[in-house]
């Protein structure tokens, strides 16, 4: 999937590589932005609240 | 030689196999690529919530710091740092005066707790809302009283992540004093005893802890966060009363005058 991936970018191999890091980070952009804080509040290991405290 | 051996065989092998193999293979190499990302996926989600969470909240924590003492050298010029020279008698200021609360996410005050370091300054917050105490520090519970009121002043704090504001508070010692510092003044209150409950324990908050229907007399400070220190089965409950108050205008205690210096700037 990422051979076929790498494979299939436009240009030379150093623009190749180049495209490869920019997706790279732009993925973990998107996780640190919205995956992980979405995981987070599945999950309740860090809740340090007591009872129904998500009323204001 | 070699990579014209090597490009006859490429050549030769897809037509040796059966085209269903190809694709078969193709699936597998697929799932498991998906598989592994999954994996460092998870890892990293593990080291964000480790570590990268308590980065971004110390910057944040540290900015709304900034802004309450930008908010505190406007309300009222503090006196000079000669001041505190004066005899450390321990003064009557009287009842302490209670301020009014502020809107969701408005910043309380800041709580100082030299046990758990020198330096240790964290905001108090309006509310226990997610967005409140994953990234601006300790929450207060909306419900409860303000400092210095009579009654339970209760506040919300990560033991982990997030900051990981109350990390130490199994570290805290009967008679250890925790400051609180809004802009009427500076409340002192003393460290009675630690508590482990079940999250579901709310009567922790009563304005007598643990206490329902029972009329205060004193001022409670009620700090929450969870047990064990990586997991939430638990809740910590650290309890502490009200031992003496002083107003703005007299200056920060002596005990802790160099960190109000260093978090609030001038007095």
């Amino acid at each position: 999937m990422y051979g076929w991936i790498f494979r299939h970018l436009p240009g030379p191999l150093w623009l190749r590589i180049f495209t490869s890091l920019v997706l790279i980070a732009g993925a973990l952009v998107l996780m640190v932005q919205f995956l992980f804080p979405w995981m987070s509040d599945l999950t309740q290991f860090t809740d340090s609240t007591i009872g129904a405290a998500s009323q204001p | 030689m070699v990579v014209q051996e090597r490009a006859r065989r490429a050549a030769v092998r897809p037509a040796r196999e059966r085209p269903g193999r190809g694709i078969l293979r193709g699936t597998v190499q697929v799932v498991g690529e998906l598989l592994i990302t999954a994996g460092i996926v998870l890892l990293l989600f593990v080291g964000w919530q480790l570590w990268w969470t308590n980065v971004e909240s110390d910057a944040r924590q540290s900015a709304v710091i900034k802004e309450f003492a930008q908010e505190l050298g406007n309300a009222a010029p503090e006196p000079s740092a000669a001041e505190p020279a004066a005899p450390a008698e321990p003064v009557d200021y009287g009842d302490p005066v209670v301020g009014t609360a502020p809107g969701q996410a408005g910043t309380i005050g800041i709580m100082y707790i030299p046990r758990f370091s020198n330096n240790y300054t964290r905001p108090i917050v309006q509310g226990t809302t997610g967005d409140v105490l994953d990234t601006l520090g300790l929450g207060h519970y909306a419900n409860t009283a303000m400092p210095g009121a009579v009654g339970n002043f209760a506040v919300a704090g990560h033991r982990q992540t997030h900051g990981a504001v109350l990390d130490n508070i199994h570290t805290l010692v009967p008679g250890d004093k925790i400051y609180v510092q809004t802009k009427d003044g500076y409340y002192i209150y003393v460290f009675r005893n630690n508590q482990i409950v079940m999250p579901s324990r709310t009567d922790v908050l009563e304005p007598v802890p643990t206490r329902p229907g029972v009329t205060p007399t004193e001022s409670y400070l009620t700090m929450t966060s969870c047990n064990p220190r990586f997991g939430a089965e638990e809740r910590i409950i650290a309890y502490a009363l009200l031992d003496s108050w002083r107003p703005a205008s007299a200056g920060p205690p002596a005990e802790i005058a160099a960190q109000v210096a260093a978090a609030v700037g001038g007095g």
